[in-house]
């Protein structure tokens, strides 16, 4: 395994519009066991990240505890980073969130940290419509304590420990779709090519967008009888369409022959397109959402890809009705009333 | 034969009240309203208790309600102190009852030569007939059922209507009452007419049926001179106005709700951005207080000034939460409005229990900074600070109030701001500054004061940005398992504690006239109790310095003044002594040498009760002659 980590960076490197390389956003070195779903997705984050041009110090990283969550060390070094209570990421986020509007928040937790000690904050965080991009690494068992089952373990699964989970899993997506989310995905950390667009997607939209990223746990979780190995989900999973994310002032280059895909268009100008695959249902529609993954779930198959959007999405700030600049940008003189106004206080109260 | 035989048959003419040995008391008695709640009885209440302040007199309404909305026997005891006494005093001179569920117990409360004033529409129950007391009829419920077709009206009335009476029957101003009623219905114009004819039919009742004023009654004085009356916890809403709170998040518990409620009334007023009219704040309703800490903790990091109102079972859940915030050094302000624990307790009645929870709130080494306010000033002052102090220290502050304070208007001096007065922000690194560095560390210890320097996300391009976490790490904020570092990091914690007692307020000291080795602890609401009992005590040739602790961390005063006395008297509203024990864990006493002086029934402490204890457990000679020289150190 790896320890150290060289400077070393190509001379062709290409820049984004702002300058800088994909190595400005990555992190340190990641601690993860070698083959690790999480090192995927902290790839695919950086890629995003690089590819929308962001200033990496305007977006902030939180997390809850627990494999998944310690991956914001290892991407986004330049990003203040904010590694929280297990399962309460949701909380510090949106407290982060309220006080600054501005920046770009990645929320990263596990499987355990959300559907399990942090099912509440999730479920809260999602009726809120927080904007920020909401990253689930989901690889249905507890690694950092060494392969219990979570509660997105399939019934029947079983785990390196061998006996089969007797319970119901939660599908967070669907949790997600029936709590109101306007973005809901599902992917798998080894399919970059989906990840990444999805990624900026969830990004740009202008709420609270939910990733559900299926991410093997290579210790305790890949063996023969599980059903978030690495080999079952290639073999199982099947896309709702090919994911094209067009940023804001980007020419589109791709033709897209009429009829063929499925266009959402963002308030910021972005565009996602989405090429038709086998499983055609209106992206707006929650219901035939809900519907393709639970049959997709009673056929034994993974849908992923992007299962739900309404780019008309209403963010807490707007809900709350708060001041359009960031209200960590207030002055004193903004924030404190008049001694007038105290003293008319006082006499109201004699 | 007393009045009572009279009056429980019916009216017979103008009746003299005052036949047997009645109390006798002007601006000095208790009177106690027993109502049915939900009735809108506490704001017909507290019209009487501020009719009296606004005659000049001390008054101190103290609302005792159940966990309950409606149908529970609810009441309000007003002490009315032309000496200025404002705790609770124990005993009650007069009882208005309208409920006769709790009739039994109101009529036993009454001290020897009090007055019972009740609904006669229904006769008394004899059983409830004391020859010591004086019993006064006025058929509220016929009065009300004759004048007023609407039931909601009938009920609301009564309450109105037995204000009037006390009016006649205590020598209440009526135009005081008047002006108290469209002051109050400014905008409801409506209402002020049929409000003010309900307190003039008590009024022309009892005056008609009884010889008014009673032997207890109030005269107007200049004696509160630019007092307010409110509660503490809108005190404290006004003061995280002040301080520049922007973010609230919380979720509901009695008796900490009003402080969001008020908290949001005034920012709808003074915190709407002229231009755009949109919200120069935003309050949370969270899913629980688990997630209410969180999201304090979250816009606190980003550089917002946040809090969060709760009370004992919201501190339990918020614990983890604090461990964080202390251990990551993220400031963070929080109410705790204290109630009658453990688990549910007594929820709607006072104590002073959190102490200890909150001081060490969360596992590993943790210690909080706490702050004790006794009246609505110092819980808008305190507010202040605490925010302040939050940022100052980068570490939590819990201010402790209770419901006593928190719920009940309280007589306080009216709130100050100076304009002059600028936030303390903390070490906080601007862009500049960040670029004048060649490394930024977050946790170096660059002044050796234990605080570091932290940057709020998004100031830097290149510099600045760090991760917070609760776990271990290096002064650059690098994850570390490394056992040296950790307790260097644990060491430099406490000499940040340290500093704290260089920034928190300091004690209240008041002296005795005369060189005593007694010595009294006391904070938050036992204050006015203790200085009503210290002025007992000195009548009687007992005399003690008094020390009121405004904050944990203790500063070397309060060890200075231990030290210098014999035996030191500690008051709190709790069981187990608790802030006698954060003291002998934290400032060296010896055990025997500090005394407990406890109240936890729910009810505020009071006088009595203090001088009683003092009495009680002051070894012999010294009751009398306490007048050993005070030891110069």
């Amino acid at each position: 395994m790896s320890y150290f980590k060289p400077a070393f960076r190509h001379p062709a490197a290409p820049t984004n519009s702002l300058g800088y390389h994909e190595d400005d956003y990555e992190g340190s070195l990641s601690t993860l066991c070698a083959g690790c779903g999480h090192d995927s997705v902290s790839g695919a984050i950086v890629r995003a990240c690089f590819e929308l041009s962001l200033e990496p110090h305007r977006i902030a990283k939180i997390s809850g505890i627990g494999c998944s969550s310690k991956t914001p060390t290892y991407f986004l070094g330049n990003s203040h980073g904010f590694n929280s209570v297990h399962g309460r990421m949701p909380s510090v986020a949106t407290g982060a969130n309220l006080a600054n509007r501005d920046l770009t928040y990645i929320g990263v937790s596990g499987d355990g940290d959300t559907a399990s000690i942090g099912m509440g904050q999730f479920a809260h965080l999602v009726r809120r419509n927080l904007n920020i991009v909401y990253i689930v690494e989901n690889n249905g068992c507890y690694g950092l304590t060494k392969g219990q089952d979570s509660a997105t373990s399939d019934v029947g699964s079983h785990s390196k420990k061998g006996d089969p989970n007797p319970f119901e899993s939660i599908d967070l997506c669907a949790v997600a779709l029936q709590l109101g989310a306007d973005f809901v995905a599902r992917s798998f950390s080894g399919d970059k090519e989906q990840l990444v667009p999805l990624i900026k997607a969830a990004i740009s939209h202008p709420g609270f967008a939910f990733l559900d990223v299926v991410s093997p746990c290579v210790t305790f979780n890949n063996n023969q009888g599980s059903t978030k190995s690495y080999e079952f989900v290639r073999e199982h999973m099947e896309a709702t369409g090919t994911v094209d994310f067009v940023p804001m002032h980007q020419e589109i280059t791709t033709r897209y022959e009429e009829g063929a895909s499925q266009e959402v268009c963002l308030h910021d100008g972005s565009v996602i397109h989405l090429r038709k695959g086998n499983n055609e249902y209106n992206l707006r529609d929650r219901q035939a959402a809900m519907g393709a993954i639970e049959q997709h779930k009673a056929e034994g198959q993974i849908l992923t890809g992007l299962l739900y959007m309404d780019p008309d999405s209403l963010d807490l700030h707007s809900v709350v009705d708060t001041s359009d600049r960031p209200l960590n940008s207030l002055t004193e003189e903004e924030l404190c009333p008049s001694l007038q106004a105290l003293d008319n206080i006082n006499e109201s109260l004699r | 034969m007393g009045y009572a035989e009279v009056s429980l048959f019916g009216d017979q003419g103008k009746q003299t009240v005052n036949l047997m040995k009645s109390i006798k008391s002007l601006n000095e008695f208790v009177i106690k309203f027993a109502n049915v709640n939900g009735t809108g009885s506490a704001s017909a209440n507290n019209m009487f208790a501020k009719a009296i302040f606004r005659m000049g007199i001390p008054v101190s309404p103290k609302n005792i309600f159940p966990s309950n909305i409606q149908g529970l026997p609810t009441w309000y005891e007003v002490r009315v102190s032309e000496k200025g006494y404002l705790g609770r005093r124990g005993g009650v001179d007069i009882v208005l009852s309208v409920n006769p569920q709790s009739m039994p117990d109101d009529v036993a409360d009454v001290l020897p030569g009090g007055y019972f004033i009740y609904d006669s529409t229904k006769p008394l129950d004899l059983r409830l007939v004391r020859d010591d007391v004086n019993y006064i009829g006025i058929p509220l419920t016929e009065m009300c059922a004759r004048e007023y077709k609407d039931p909601r009206q009938r009920l609301l009335f009564k309450n109105v209507i037995y204000i009037g009476a006390l009016a006649a029957l205590l020598d209440i101003e009526f135009a005081v009452l008047t002006d108290l009623v469209r002051s109050q219905f400014k905008g409801k114009e409506k209402l002020i007419a049929p409000n003010i004819g309900a307190l003039e039919l008590g009024h022309r009742y009892v005056s008609a049926n009884f010889e008014c004023p009673l032997g207890i009654r109030v005269e107007r004085r200049d004696c509160v001179g630019d007092s307010i009356l409110i509660d503490g916890n809108a005190a404290a809403a006004l003061g995280s106005i002040y301080a520049g709170a922007t973010v609230a998040a919380w979720y509901p518990i009695t008796p900490s709700t009003s402080v969001v409620d008020a908290f949001e009334r005034y920012a709808k007023r003074l915190r709407i951005d002229p231009g755009t009219g949109k919200k120069n704040f935003a309050i949370v309703q969270a899913e629980d207080e688990l997630s209410a800490m969180g999201m304090v903790i979250g816009a606190s990091w980003n550089g917002a000034r946040a809090f969060t109102a709760t009370s004992g079972p919201g501190i339990s859940l918020m614990s983890e939460f604090l461990g964080l915030a202390y251990f990551a050094e993220v400031p963070a302000v929080l109410f705790d409005i204290q109630r009658s624990g453990p688990s549910t307790g007594m929820p709607t009645r006072t104590q002073q229990s959190d102490v200890l929870a909150a001081a060490y709130a969360s596992h590993g080494d943790t210690k909080h900074v706490l702050l004790f306010p006794s009246d609505p000033k110092e819980c808008f002052d305190l507010a202040i600070e605490a925010y302040d102090l939050a940022e100052t220290l980068q570490t939590p502050v819990i201010v402790m109030s209770d419901l006593d304070l928190g719920m009940n208007d309280n007589m306080s001096p009216p709130f100050q701001w100076d304009p002059s007065r600028k936030y303390k922000r903390g070490k906080v690194l601007n862009t500049e500054q960040l670029d004048a560095m060649e490394r930024f560390g977050r946790y170096r210890d660059v002044d050796g004061d234990g605080i570091c320097y932290r940057t709020i996300p998004g100031t830097h391009p290149s510099k600045g940005a760090f991760f917070t976490r609760g776990s271990s790490r290096d002064e650059w904020a690098i994850y570390t398992e490394d056992g040296d570092k950790y307790a260097d990091n644990m060491k430099r914690l406490l000499l940040k504690w340290e500093t704290a007692k260089n920034h928190v307020p300091a004690p209240e000291l008041r002296e005795a006239n005369h060189a005593t080795d007694i010595g009294i602890i006391y904070f938050g609401t036992s204050a006015e109790a203790t200085h009503e009992a210290l002025d007992y005590l000195a009548n009687e040739g007992i005399y003690c310095d008094a020390l009121r602790i405004k904050a944990f961390p203790f500063c070397n005063m309060v060890n200075d003044f231990i030290a210098e006395h014999e035996q030191v008297f500690v008051i709190e509203q709790n069981r187990d002594a608790q802030m006698r024990s954060l003291l002998l864990i934290e400032c060296d006493a010896p055990p025997g040498k500090l005394l407990k002086i406890l109240e936890f029934n729910g009810m505020p402490i009071t006088a009595g009760k203090i001088r009683s204890e003092i009495k009680r457990q002051l070894p012999g000679p010294a009751q009398v002659t306490p007048l050993r020289k005070k030891t110069e150190s």
